[in-house]
């Protein structure tokens, strides 16, 4: 008989979910621990990471759509039903209000009996990247940095166990970054915070080791997977040595690089989905081959996110490639396959020189906020992601069924009657809405009352949030009354869009050039130069799109009004009224395209603009895309529409054809 | 109206003058539109407009200083200060476009977001397309539209060092926004290369010394100069951030309104603008030939502060034919 051979301990393996209601969500998380997932990781509505309730104008058509709604301590209540959290690992992507889901979790726990000692698992909590990417943040830069603070130090007193921070690359890759901007701006985010718990006084010199030991961080995994190897192992390398350096770390332990890791979602393909599959698998081993950088903790993308929501089945598959590779390979048999290589010693290099440059720019301009403020990192962001779009369009970076190898078989896979996506309930809104309405009738109006009163005076005194904050948890305030209360006092604040880059090297190609001939003469015909309102209506906050075509607009020639992420319909045909522009084009990644769209007619209507072109871009499904249609969008872009150049010449022909002009030829 | 067919000038003005928001984007668009038949019917708009709003009516603000001082913020700012004394506000903000492509990123609705969904602001972006030292042509009539409809219209320009300063060549009250801790404003003041703004505002107070130090420059810098009319611009100090030095900002501002009613100045001041305008935009195609067919700068002005009120598209027609010799 062989001896049992020893292996290394797998990674929490999660699942990314959450949906519809809590009850709804308390279903899903209990069937997929019962499959052998290890932690939760809990997705949140947008109303609920931009602090709004679900009867809230702004939360029209979002709640339940891109994950629960959690409104009070009854829905915190209902999320974790039968779920001991003195034993579970949760993991939850909140950032602007953390402090109070966090408050949230913390008194379910202790309703269920726990302590908050024993309490584990992660909040978000990274604001900052959220002003370049994702854009869910609403109070200005340095209350935001306040408030990651406090949860730092209380969670460092209170909840050791907790990861109060998980600074985010994540959604910096997904913004366009490259690897050495993700280490460089990751860690530069982790300076602004580390610093600020220092001058805050609120942990002393002798703790501070602890408060580094507790920063972990969230990454991304994309499809070049030798290189995001030797990145993890950079980025180790520069955390390990900035903790001892900046931070006076000596303890091996307080200095690990410890992370989690979503792979990549940025480059799943709507073309061909199925092949998302491999690349899932693929972008997995970037972030586990190596044993000195592997992650703590994974959570895989379905197959078919570019599409619309995945399924429970669709979840459970990316599941089993987690446990096929902890459990079925040989993997975790052995030390570090990496050390010793000097191929991948030379690219750690090169990604630690390149990122210790980009860090020095960084601390130049006075660190992370104030380089976020000027809207310097944006522009980075946007330059390099521009550059990316502008590859695939050309064919030099090749993504297979997209812009090569696009003859197809028909896909069974998206046949079925659900079109192989989920649909969130439509009823699932207003039933979220009657049950806040009945938590508010049976909770104490007093007890209200003097909570919230006592966060407002915590937030002006500066004393930490998080006490203040789980009393407001106990009380039955809710999350649109918490946000609101510090909305009042920090103030709210619009990031910058970043979009103000120079024209690159494919603006002067032949193409572009004959597309801004006929743009100049379109508006020469019509009196006036061009003009598009790009609006991002909604809470959705994933603005690539929404940058990329205001970019290019301006490249061929087009006048261009973006005001940035999260309006109004009625700001946006208020815009559109004010701005003479002959055509607006919508962004919505959220799924809530159909209400938004409703209700932009409708306030178009409303000003008088009834009759102009509306277009869309946006995580739309096919059958949604006709609806649109139908009700008067005139084109629909989703993903796979690469071609930016023909996007153009489409909106200016729906230019012309609006003040019967012939359409241009095909450029 | 159909999308083709041209507006009907008097019912727009009219519709203007009573504030129809639809009738005065309407009317912007006209304004921005260059065929002729456009032309002759934005003519005919500006001279239905009633004549009191043009000569005297409402203020017509200028802001101006280097990229980054904080215009748009510090506008946010204003405009609220202004709403809540009851004064409705028209804003058209200036954008560069691009060189290469003609094309322009107007970004200033964004940085002046607090006005939100009021009806009673209303926001309209201008590319510089080029031209005009940092203002776009439009300006000037599309702030006559404006000031038939607002208590307050600021036309905020790009910042692009001296050139910045012709935006007060075309409004009552010009306001430098000054950087803190930059010298440059300060040089072209000391240089006299830059024109004497009415009031001086150095933006972010609340960084501190190079705030203070900053404005007290620019107080030693201007000591006791006045403009041509005799004014002698304030220096202050305010922070968009913060809130602060708003309301001392917009009373300031007020005050040279009122100065130059006071002195019976202000009707003149606004046919100086028009002239200025007819004046530049001759310039540009022209060139100073086309000046001296009219006589010469001085001459011309003279003229131009003496003829009866005609809407500036008309008067630049009747230039026009002067020059051209067989039109």
């Amino acid at each position: 008989m062989t001896p049992p051979i020893k292996r290394d301990k797998p990674w929490l393996m999660r699942t990314y979910s959450g949906h519809s209601s809590a009850k709804a969500s308390n279903e899903l998380y209990r069937t997929n621990l019962s499959k052998g997932q290890t932690g939760l990781s809990v997705a949140f509505d947008l109303p609920t990471q931009t602090g709004y309730d679900a009867d809230h104008p702004l939360a029209r058509g979002e709640v339940g759509k891109v994950g629960v709604p959690i409104c009070n301590i009854g829905d915190m209540a209902a999320l974790f039903d039968q779920i001991p959290l003195g034993q579970m690992n949760t993991s939850m992507t909140i950032n602007a209000p953390a402090a109070w889901l966090l408050a949230l979790y913390v008194a379910v726990a202790e309703r269920q009996g726990a302590t908050p000692a024993q309490l584990q698992g992660t909040t978000q909590n990274d604001i900052l990247k959220e002003y370049l990417s994702r854009g869910t943040y609403i109070f200005p830069p340095q209350p935001s940095v306040r408030l990651i603070t406090d949860i730092i130090a209380y969670t460092v007193k209170h909840i050791p166990k907790w990861n109060p921070t998980n600074i985010c690359s994540y959604h910096l890759q997904e913004a366009g970054a490259t690897p050495t901007q993700e280490l460089a701006y990751a860690l530069s985010t982790a300076i602004a915070i580390l610093d600020a718990v220092r001058d805050s006084g609120q942990i002393g010199a002798e703790g501070f080791e602890q408060v580094v030991g507790r920063i972990s961080f969230f990454v991304n995994a994309g499809i070049r997977f030798i290189e995001e190897t030797c990145k993890m192992r950079a980025f180790g390398e520069m955390w390990d040595e900035l903790a001892a350096q900046r931070y006076g770390a000596e303890s091996e332990e307080m200095r690990r690089f410890r992370y989690g890791v979503q792979v990549n979602s940025l480059g799943l393909t709507e073309a061909q989905p199925e092949n998302n599959v491999q690349r899932i698998v693929l972008e997995m081993l970037g972030v586990t081959l190596s044993k000195k950088a592997r992650a703590r903790a994974l959570q895989l993308p379905a197959w078919n996110e570019a599409l619309g929501l995945p399924r429970p089945w669709d979840q459970q598959w990316a599941l089993r490639m987690q446990q096929v590779l902890a459990f079925e390979t040989d993997l975790l048999e052995y030390g570090d396959i990496f050390d010793g290589s000097p191929v991948i010693a030379a690219k750690v290099k090169a990604l630690v020189d390149g990122a210790t440059q980009e860090m020095a720019r960084v601390q130049e301009q006075g660190g992370m906020v104030p380089a976020i403020e000027s809207g310097y990192v944006k522009r980075q962001l946007v330059t390099s992601h521009t550059e990316r779009m502008r590859a695939i369009e050309r064919g030099d970076l090749k993504i297979v069924g997209l812009n090569c190898y696009r003859e197809t078989e028909e896909s069974p896979l998206t046949g079925g009657v659900d079109s192989g996506i989920m649909k969130v309930d439509p009823r699932a809104e207003r039933e979220q809405i009657e049950r806040l309405n009945a938590f508010r009738a049976q909770r104490n109006a007093t007890e209200v009352k003097a909570a919230l009163a006592n966060l407002a005076e915590t937030a002006r005194s500066g004393a930490n949030i998080m006490p203040a904050s789980i009393l407001c948890a106990h009380s039955g305030v809710t999350t649109g009354e918490w946000s609101q209360i510090l909305r009042d006092i920090f103030g709210e604040y619009r990031a910058p869009t970043g979009i103000d880059i120079p024209a690159n090297d494919d603006s002067r190609g032949a193409r572009a050039v004959a597309i801004r001939t006929q743009v100049a003469q379109t508006g020469e015909e019509l009196g006036r130069p061009l003009r598009l309102l790009i609006g991002k209506p909604g809470l959705d906050g994933h603005s690539n799109g929404a940058e990329q075509i205001a970019v290019k607009g301006r490249d061929v020639g087009f006048e261009i009004v973006y005001e940035g992420i999260r309006l109004t319909p009625e700001q946006i045909a208020k815009a559109a009224l004010e701005e003479g522009v002959h055509l607006i084009g919508l962004s919505v990644l959220s799924g809530s395209h159909v209400e938004m769209v409703e209700d932009v007619f409708n306030q178009l209507d409303q000003v008088g603009l009834k009759g102009l072109p509306v277009v869309i871009g946006g995580i739309i499904p096919e059958s949604d895309a006709a609806l649109l249609k139908e009700r008067g969008i005139a084109a629909v872009y989703t993903p796979k529409d690469i071609d930016m150049n023909g996007i153009m010449v489409d909106i200016l022909n729906l230019i012309r054809k609006n003040h019967d002009l012939p359409p241009v030829a095909a450029i | 109206m159909t999308r083709t067919a041209l507006p009907e000038p008097a019912a727009l003005a009219s519709a203007v003058s009573a504030r129809d928001r639809l009738a005065l984007a309407q009317a912007l668009n006209l304004l921005d539109d260059r065929r002729p038949p456009a032309r002759q019917c934005a003519a005919a708009f500006l001279d239905a407009l009633p004549a009191e709003k043009q000569e005297s009516g409402g203020h017509l603000i200028g802001i101006t200083g280097p990229p980054g001082a904080g215009k748009s913020s510090l506008t946010a700012s204003l405009i609220q200060v202004w709403r809540r004394r009851g004064l409705n506000v028209a804003i058209l903000a200036v954008d560069p476009s691009s060189p290469i492509s003609g094309g322009a990123l107007l970004g200033d609705r964004l940085r002046m977001h607090a006005s939100g969904a009021d009806r009673e602001v209303f926001i309209r972006s201008l590319a510089c397309r080029g031209e005009f030292g940092g203002l776009s042509a439009e300006v000037w009539p599309m702030s006559l539209a404006m000031l038939a409809a607002f208590d307050i219209v600021l036309v905020e320009t790009v910042g692009v060092g001296q050139k910045e300063i012709d935006v007060s060549k075309m409004t009552d009250t010009t306001c430098f926004v000054a950087q803190p801790a930059s010298g440059d404003s300060i040089q072209f003041l000391k240089a006299g290369i830059m024109e004497i703004p009415h009031v001086i505002v150095v933006n972010k107070e609340d960084i501190g010394m190079a705030a203070r130090k900053t404005l007290s420059e620019l107080k030693t810098t201007l000591g006791r100069r006045t403009d041509a009319d005799g004014w002698q611009a304030p220096a202050l100090s305010a922070s968009a951030a913060l809130g602060s030095g708003i309301e001392a900002l917009a009373d300031a501002l007020d005050s040279h309104r009122q100065w130059l009613l006071a002195r019976g100045q202000f009707t003149a001041r606004r046919r100086r603008c028009q002239a200025e305008w007819l004046v530049k935009h001759l310039r540009e195609e022209f060139g100073r030939h086309g000046i001296n067919r009219l006589g010469g700068e001085t001459v011309l002005f003279v003229e131009l502060a003496n003829a009866p009120r005609r809407s500036p598209i008309a008067a630049y027609e009747d230039l026009r034919a002067r020059i051209l010799p067989h039109s």
